[in-house]
């Protein structure tokens, strides 16, 4: 700003001066851009990694059984002297249970970890479904077009905004015990909407592209077209769309699981937050029952959230100069 | 604004209603059995606390309203037209109350409070992304940026149970449910505010602090491409103070996309909400639809569901059609 002046009187000498400092601008966002891209999906993973480990390492190495009601037990003096084997809940975290015991005498730990196992794999279910729907509706539409392209965007248009706890709940409140795979498969029927509006909107541009016609004129069909030069392009589109699906699932299964609509039978999260809030953890003062839970689901959560960020980046060159 | 793009997003709208109300009649339908027989037979079997008489009448009025020997045309033809008369049938769980009463009189606690800390979390949320966004802020208060994100992924309600147990177990200073004091009597009087406010700090907190993060990033995000934009370079040629340049050119501009982020936040603090209202026992919406969900109030539940979208999708087309005439940027073209 110093400069005002000699630019004004020197328009080339300005000239040159400004395009360098563009350069150099230019070519430090770039770097930045790219470290940051790096340290996000990096650190990430690192994040979701850790969630996964404790997930399946606890769940191999912990007796299934100590999820069941009454596991827990611990000798007690009783009133004529003699020591007897009682029912424990409600153990603080000691070496014997590390997270201690619930109301319903359940270890904690075995049940954060094969509760945590159950609800990524459910997530997995719904993203992997939200994503095949999404990704053959959104090229479905943007590449042929027509009256199905209007339908299809209309009909994603209109469900996006209903929000997807409320259609969740329609639907669960009348069907009969779910299992995690069927939640899984529903969360991912009525989760497409997302991706297929980046996808949609990404054939929309790809097939107008040079190489796209040329492909064309070489003979390909169409197939082959969207399979040769479509799917890799579209590539970061969609890990970032399925990151994003399976997070929002793990958080939509949570939500419902806690109003009591979820799966009964088999250890998630959302279950254990059902209880906790059910059975007064909190009134009872009992941190070691509701705090590991939300430390998983934050840990997780906060993982995906960043990667997908680091995701971003890379699709949206534009992003690069903020977070 | 042209009669084109309001009838384009008047037509959205309607179209929202009519998917999520044929979800609703059709789900139900799509089991073998009927639900809400089962549930009447249930009731009839226990038949403690309901009288039998209640559930025959129930079972009487439940027939005549659904009329289930017309075909399904007609049923769904009858359908539309109660709904149109916004009569959702009579609650199971409190018979023979009107749905459409018993969501009438839980809808000013969610008024009051969702609608009171989301203006707030969007307010405090826009005003300091934007003082992160701004280039002139000290580069150290960017840790913040973590925290925030932090804050922002972990859902309203579990956020919502720490904060209950931090304030009611382990420094109990708080209420830690309902929406007043039920000893109290209801008088327009100071007592009576200060305890409502009492008892709404907690669930208003949750919710504030876990929507100022997405309000607060999505600012900063915002400030950022603004303040590379031509104009802003002009004001400070020109010599402008700093603080005019920062509300009048930057926030001005950068603010007008968060109405957008307001439109696409109303679906996540409605459903959050009704989780938080659950936990802190808050006699909203939401507590009401778990109250529902828990007894098989099928019709409650259908009522809720309704009210709810109608109010999400009347907000998304309001937001739509205010956009234009604060940004003259954006065109009514069809979008």
């Amino acid at each position: 700003m110093a400069n005002m002046d000699t630019t004004a009187l020197e328009p080339q000498l300005s000239s040159s001066y400004d395009v360098t400092v563009f350069e150099e601008e230019t070519r430090w966002v770039k770097v930045t851009g790219a470290i940051q891209r790096n340290v996000l999906l990096f650190a990430g993973s690192l994040l979701i990694l850790a969630v996964v480990l404790f997930a399946v390492a606890g769940s191999l190495i912990i007796d299934e059984e100590r999820t069941l009601v009454g596991f827990a037990h611990e000798e007690r003096e009783t009133a004529d002297g003699s020591i007897k084997d009682v029912v424990a809940p409600r153990l603080r975290p000691s070496s014997e249970f590390w997270f201690g015991t619930d109301q319903f005498a359940r270890d904690i730990f075995a049940y954060v970890a094969y509760g945590t196992l159950g609800t990524l794999w459910m997530g997995l279910i719904a993203g992997i479904i939200g994503i095949g729907i999404g990704t053959l509706l959104g090229f479905i539409g943007g590449y042929f077009g027509g009256w199905l392209d209007g339908v299809i965007v209309v009909l994603s248009d209109a469900l996006i905004t209903i929000p997807g706890l409320m259609l969740l709940i329609t639907i669960s409140a009348y069907l009969d015990q779910l299992t995690v795979e069927q939640l899984g498969i529903l969360i991912g029927v009525i989760s497409w909407m997302g991706t297929t509006r980046v996808v949609r909107a990404q054939v929309l541009t790809l097939k107008n592209r040079a190489y796209v016609e040329v492909s064309k004129f070489n003979g390909q069909r169409d197939m082959e077209i969207v399979v040769s030069e479509l799917i890799p392009n579209l590539a970061p589109f969609i890990a970032a769309a399925f990151v994003g699906a399976v997070a929002g699932a793990i958080l939509l299964s949570i939500g419902l699981s806690a109003l009591g609509l979820g799966p009964q039978n088999e250890p998630s999260l959302g279950l254990m937050a059902f209880w906790f809030i059910r059975f007064g953890a909190v009134p009872q003062g009992m941190w070691w029952w509701f705090g590991p839970p939300i430390v998983v689901i934050a840990i997780f959560v906060v993982g995906l959230f960043v990667i997908t960020a680091g995701f971003d980046q890379i699709a949206n060159p534009r992003l690069r100069t903020s977070v | 604004m042209t009669v084109d793009y309001v009838l384009r997003r008047l037509g959205m709208f309607v179209l929202i209603i009519f998917v999520a109300g044929t979800l609703n009649f059709a789900i139900p339908r799509l089991r073998p059995t009927n639900p809400v027989e089962e549930r009447m037979n249930q009731l009839l079997q226990q038949a403690g606390g309901v009288h039998i008489a209640n559930v025959k009448e129930m079972i009487a009025s439940y027939e005549e309203r659904f009329g289930l020997n017309n075909p399904l045309w007609r049923q769904y033809l009858n359908y539309w037209i109660a709904l149109a008369k916004l009569d959702f049938g009579q609650s199971i769980a409190y018979f023979p109350a009107d749905v459409t009463r018993e969501v009438m009189r839980s809808m000013p606690w969610t008024l009051g409070l969702v609608g009171v800390t989301t203006v707030m979390a969007a307010v405090i949320g826009s005003f300091f992304g934007a003082w992160l966004g701004w280039t002139r802020t000290p580069i150290t208060v960017s840790f913040v940026v973590p925290i925030l994100l932090i804050v922002t992924a972990v859902p309203f309600y579990l956020l919502g149970l720490l904060m209950l147990w931090v304030f009611t177990v382990f420094w109990p200073v708080l209420p830690g449910g309902g929406a007043h004091d039920p000893l109290l009597a209801p008088m327009f009087d100071l007592t009576t505010i200060i305890d409502i406010l009492q008892h709404a700090i907690l669930p208003g907190a949750a919710i504030i602090l876990s929507s100022v993060g997405f309000w607060g990033l999505g600012m900063r995000g915002m400030m950022v491409t603004t303040m590379g934009d031509d104009f802003i370079k002009l004001a400070e040629f020109k010599g402008l103070k700093e603080r005019r340049i920062f509300l009048r050119y930057a926030v001005r501009n950068a603010l007008l996309p968060q109405v957008t982020g307001l439109a696409i936040n109303i679906g996540f603090v409605v459903s959050g909400s009704v989780l938080v209202e659950v936990l802190f026992a808050y006699p909203g919406i939401g507590n009401l639809l778990y109250t529902a969900i828990t007894s098989n109030d099928y019709f409650l539940i259908q009522g809720v569901l309704m009210y709810v979208i109608f109010a999400v999708g009347l907000m998304l087309f309001v937001v739509d059609l205010i956009y234009p005439l604060i940004d003259p940027r954006i065109r009514y073209r069809s979008v």
